[in-house]
């Protein structure tokens, strides 16, 4: 970073969880009457609440962020690169909010928490979200924060599709907005990816319609391929060439089914741990938020035209080698906030890993975040 | 610090116009022209270091290479301005750069170097050299000016192109103008800014 910052981490951290009375409508044509939200914070909200950030997750991602959770914990949250003091996230300025999204398996109401109402586990019958349902419940949880607005919202793929739909569903309520290796909409392709995915739980046997905690079981196979599959699709040719290239695991081919090269092992692993944190309603129901997410929709399919009421200013960042989300899904949204005279820079930056360098810590990219935060509309003094 | 052709440019620039700078660098022009003419500006950058430069500037700014071209992200006539300054000759193709200018823009300004400025004439005419100077000051070999042409070839582009040239000022190396240089322009002139429309 140009500026000499003292880097550091946020520390241990104890999520909080707000339940929310409110009743929220979802796009589905279902109502929610309540629901929880599991969050953490990282920062102090200054007196005119106008420092706070929301940080919006990915498919897999959660509210655990930044920091540890315990002394023990091997690895911090899924974004500590950006978020802490002195990172571009910097929590000695801002104060940031990171929640595991409605639906998700971590905490927040989700098919894998209790129906209130019947007092059984929601399972399938937890009502698939949209991303404009998150934006909705996001705002819930700003209100009882007391943030009025937010100076920032950001978040990668997933995250971004938020972020930007925050700009169209509350245009006021947002100062600025980074939407990072993320699409206005999903190709075909992309939407065929998650086809696959879902179609390996559900066919799998021990699946049970969705049921299978009833049973005592979970759709492992399932839930593995779907995200071996979705991992291939997150790295790029040239970084799976360079981490493992052809190498073998143990020296030698085995003329059989089982594992021979590093990569094989790579992806079992991956699925293993996967599976173990990660519920596969859940999983389904992400994927068809992805899929459904199309904010220009309900403007003529002009998304020029849904970003008319904001005044926020845009960061929007690509990378090169991402194939999942490429950059040019970026480059249409560039288009369409230019169209609609926004403020808005884009960075297209050069890296090997493909979809997963979001989360890495890129110098050119956090210095690109870093820039941008420094200069923030909106945001002269952060008394 | 302040390019000194950027003075005159901004002469060039009506007030509360939007302006598209290409190939902006850190933005130093953009900043100039929203400070002194309120302009609403985007830049084309393809060095990310600029980029950053450009964004700490709070300049709206796009990191994109202007040779892959503009319909990616800018609609027809949607600038008063498409801006290009020291550039035009690093274009695979400036002939359609130009083109790609007045379609996203109603009016665009250049500014290069000559290479029919004098010393560079006697430098190869003479001494069988590839001109040097302080306006082109690279080798043969590590040039990024690749198509580098005289006034008078430019101004003939414009009109096998069909386009107006609306204003031209030939300066020196110190950006300055004098006699010599408006009786002779493509001997003397080292820099030229022009300004030109669609005829």
């Amino acid at each position: 970073m140009d500026k000499k910052k003292e880097i550091s981490s946020v520390g241990i951290i104890k999520p909080k969880t707000v339940d929310i009375k409110e009743t929220l409508k979802l796009d589905c044509g279902k109502v929610l009457d309540g629901f929880k939200l599991i969050y953490e914070t990282y920062g102090e909200l200054n007196p005119e609440k106008n420092n706070a950030i929301l940080i919006c997750h990915a498919l897999s991602g959660d509210h655990h962020a930044a920091g540890y959770h315990s002394k023990d914990d091997k690895k911090p949250g899924w974004w500590d690169s950006c978020i802490g003091p002195g990172k571009p996230f910097d929590t000695n300025k801002f104060f940031v909010v990171s929640l595991n999204n409605l639906g998700g398996c971590r905490g927040s109401s989700g098919p894998n928490s209790q129906n209130e109402k019947t007092g059984k586990e929601y399972g399938p019958d937890f009502p698939i979200v949209t991303v404009k349902d998150w934006v909705n419940s996001q705002k819930m949880l700003a209100d009882f924060l007391e943030i009025d607005c937010w100076a920032c919202v950001v978040g990668g793929s997933l995250g971004g599709m938020q972020a930007l739909q925050w700009a169209i569903s509350y245009p006021k309520k947002i100062k600025n907005s980074i939407i990072v290796a993320a699409a206005a909409k999903l190709s075909a392709q992309n939407i065929a990816f998650n086809e696959v995915a879902r179609q390996a739980i559900i066919t799998d046997p021990d699946f049970h319609d969705g049921r299978y905690n009833d049973f005592g079981v979970i759709p492992k196979r399932g839930l593995s391929i779907a995200r071996m599959l979705g991992h291939i699709t997150y790295l790029s040719d040239d970084s799976m060439r360079q981490k493992f290239g052809r190498d073998l695991r143990e020296g030698k081919l085995h003329f059989g089914y089982d594992v021979d090269f590093q990569v094989e092992s790579y992806l079992r692993y991956q699925a293993q741990a996967f599976v173990e944190r990660f519920d596969a309603n859940t999983y389904l129901l992400m994927t068809k938020a992805l899929d459904y997410f199309d904010p220009a929709n309900e403007y003529k399919g002009d998304l020029s035209l849904a970003f008319e009421k904001t005044d926020a200013k845009f960061l929007v960042v690509s990378f090169t080698s991402d194939w999942r989300f490429s950059s040019s899904k970026s480059h249409e949204i560039v288009k369409s906030l230019v169209k609609a005279k926004k403020n808005v820079s884009y960075a297209e930056i050069e890296a090997n890993q493909g979809h997963d360098a979001f989360l890495m810590p890129i110098p050119d990219y956090l210095n690109v975040l870093s820039n941008f935060m420094d200069n923030l509309e909106g945001l002269e003094n952060y008394g | 610090m302040d390019r000194k052709d950027f003075k005159f440019i901004s002469g060039w620039i009506e007030k509360d116009s939007t302006v598209l700078d290409l190939g902006c660098g850190d933005s130093t022009l953009l900043n100039f022209l929203r400070k002194n003419k309120n302009v609403k500006g985007y830049g084309f950058e393809k060095d990310i270091k600029k980029v950053q430069e450009s964004i700490s500037k709070n300049i709206s700014v796009i990191q994109a290479d202007f040779n892959s071209g503009l319909e990616k992200y800018f609609d027809k006539n949607f600038f008063d301005y498409a801006v290009m300054t020291q550039a035009l000759q690093e274009n695979k193709n400036p002939d359609k750069i130009i083109i790609e200018m007045l379609r996203v823009a109603k009016e665009g300004i250049v500014t290069f170097p000559n290479m029919g400025f004098w010393k560079n004439r006697l430098q190869l005419g003479l001494l069988g050299k590839m001109p040097m100077s302080d306006s082109l000051p690279n080798n043969w070999f590590d040039t990024p000016n690749i198509h580098l042409c005289t006034f008078k070839d430019f101004e003939k582009l414009c009109d096998d192109l069909n386009i107006t040239i609306i204003e031209k000022m030939v300066l020196n190396s110190n950006y300055e103008s004098n006699k010599l240089l408006s009786l002779f322009p493509n001997l003397f002139g080292e820099i030229a800014l022009y300004r030109f429309c669609k005829k």
